[in-house]
């Protein structure tokens, strides 16, 4: 089996799997639209009283939060993902089983973590999505190409995201106990993607810091390119820059790792 | 309680007995899970006050949100501050003394309930005191800094009334998401892997009742008033103390109710779990 096909399969895997829980994906769907009604509402309030704030109109921010909704789960904001099994491996030295496999682990939990985000993108953003648009009035693209420089945006933000945790799990080699590391990452992450207000309604050095940190390429800059309010290239190269950055990070830290590991027998 | 007779003379073990010993055993289960929570002082501190930064990260939102206007539905800062501080104090309550009830459709799936039934004991009380979190006293302490800002904060007439309808906010709401808990742990023996909507009525009302009601549809303030009184927890006396009127037309003595909404809703959600622990069909693994 080729190496391309080895991953696809381990990504379809990944996707499968998510896509068994399908009454716990109809109750996230439930879950993501009352949250996205209680956001929704007050983003009008807060707009009504400030219109145009951080240079979103009313429709644009109410846009923003089924985006976000729709994210929510594809970009893991506010859970756990593939992070947390891999802590568990390596906390009971199962890594050491998957470091003697002929792939690569970095690749591996890459593949499989595209797939579950596919699915959550279908299962779980979809849906709020349309009820969003349906009772809210949107400001969504009426052409195709909009729609697909927001699907780039979202991919590369998905590798973020993944690169992000992959060097979370990673510092349970070290730490033993990945639960603290996680709830960090997990507090920075709604904070810093957006998730609690769009980074552009952030005031000041607060908001030009937000913007610049890795977590703004998970929310903000798909929304923004749908939105229209930011030029598709240069967030994709925004994106990217970061999604190499932390994948190389994570690689590196992986190295050190796994010259780490000592094998007990027995 | 103890005070109280059995209902049916001729049933010795009644509804007081059996609450009592319901007690009485999620009392021994959660001293146990504090015990063996705080053989590890240092993670308790760390995981504590992890609890307590998470969840001031809706309060750091408002903030935010005031950074860049003055008032949000016609509220300003600290009444929205008061609003808050009772819904996250109330939902601390709950969700620390029963926060656990939503593993419960984990322990359908995995057969693990059944060695709650075998017990002498309510199940009941069993699942509500499984792995009994005191790190949840960050939600509560979190709520509680909150609600101090909004009360020095206020400038309201403050009387005796208005004064104890703080404590009573807090017990009645703390009850209402109590059996908000119960009720969803109730639907999980049907839905068995659906807790996230239970996390939609109890994490999601917390989030709506710390905006003031006037920026909500009257469809949906309709819902949480008269369906699942979610509204008795803060709005309807919260409004009371600051003074405005509730959207819809509510007597002005019903901002006193709160603890008998709460104790009727828990009466509901306790028949509620009755029906869905008789519904239950073990899976047999």
């Amino acid at each position: 089996m080729g190496t391309g096909r080895l991953y696809a399969a381990v990504a379809a895997g990944g996707f499968r799997r998510y896509a068994t829980y399908r009454v716990a994906t109809a109750a996230g769907v439930f879950t993501n639209t009352v949250f996205g009604f209680i956001l929704a509402y007050t983003y009008l309030a807060l707009w009504h009283e400030k219109p145009h704030l951080g240079g979103y109109d009313q429709a644009q921010a109410l846009t923003y939060v089924w985006v976000g909704q729709a994210m929510f789960a594809v970009m893991v904001l506010g859970s756990v993902g593939f992070e947390e099994e891999l802590i568990e491996r390596i906390r009971t030295g199962d890594i050491a089983v998957d470091l003697y496999r002929p792939v690569d682990l970095q690749l591996w939990w890459l593949a499989a973590d595209m797939g579950r985000a596919l699915f959550q993108l279908l299962g779980r953003g979809v849906v709020p999505m349309v009820c969003g648009a349906l009772f809210f009035d949107l400001a969504l693209p009426g052409g195709p190409l909009p729609w697909l420089a927001c699907l780039v945006a979202v991919a590369l933000g998905a590798l973020v995201s993944f690169a992000i945790r992959y060097i979370v799990a990673l510092w349970a080699f070290w730490l033993l106990d990945g639960a603290g590391a996680m709830q960090i990452t997990w507090l920075t992450g709604v904070f810093f993607s957006g998730m609690l207000l769009p980074l552009n309604v952030f005031p000041g050095a607060l908001g030009d810091l937000a913007r610049l940190l890795p977590w703004s390429a998970l929310l903000q800059a798909p929304a923004d390119v749908l939105l229209g309010e930011a030029d598709p290239w240069a967030t994709y190269a925004f994106q990217l820059t970061w999604a190499v950055v932390l994948l190389t990070v994570g690689r590196l830290i992986q190295s050190a790792a796994t010259r780490k590991v000592v094998v007990q027998g027995g | 309680m103890a005070g109280v007779g059995p209902e049916d003379p001729f049933d010795a073990y009644g509804v007081g007995d059996r609450v009592r010993d319901g007690l009485r055993a999620y009392r021994m289960i959660a001293a146990m899970w504090i015990r063996s929570t705080m053989a590890y002082r240092a993670s308790f501190a760390m995981t504590t006050f992890g609890n307590f930064a998470a969840t001031s990260f809706d309060f750091v939102a408002i903030l935010l949100m005031f950074s860049q206007v003055d008032e949000l539905g016609g509220f300003s800062l600290p009444e929205i501050a008061l609003l808050y501080g009772t819904s996250a104090v109330a939902f601390g309550l709950a969700d620390l003394m029963i926060g656990s009830m939503d593993r419960l459709g984990r322990r359908v799936r995995d057969g693990t309930l059944d060695t709650l039934l075998v017990r002498p004991v309510p199940v009941l009380a069993q699942v509500a005191a499984d792995k009994f979190a005191l790190r949840r006293l960050g939600r509560v302490t979190q709520g509680l800094f909150v609600l101090g800002y909004a009360l020095t904060t206020l400038d309201i007439a403050w009387t005796p009334v208005k004064a104890l309808m703080i404590p009573l906010m807090v017990c009645g709401g703390g009850l209402i998401f109590a059996a908000v808990f119960v009720g969803g742990a109730a639907f999980q023996f049907v839905a068995q892997d659906a807790s996230e909507v239970q996390n939609a009525f109890t994490y999601g009302g917390a989030t709506l009742l710390q905006y003031p009601p006037a920026l909500f549809a009257k469809d949906l303030l309709r819902g949480v008033t008269f369906v699942l009184p979610l509204a008795f927890v803060n709005w309807v006396p919260g409004l009371y103390v600051l003074g405005r009127p509730y959207p819809l037309d509510l007597p002005s003595w019903t901002a006193f109710a709160p603890p008998l909404v709460g104790v009727a809703c828990c009466a509901l959600a306790g028949l509620v779990w009755r029906a869905g622990l008789r519904s239950y069909r073990s899976t047999g693994s």
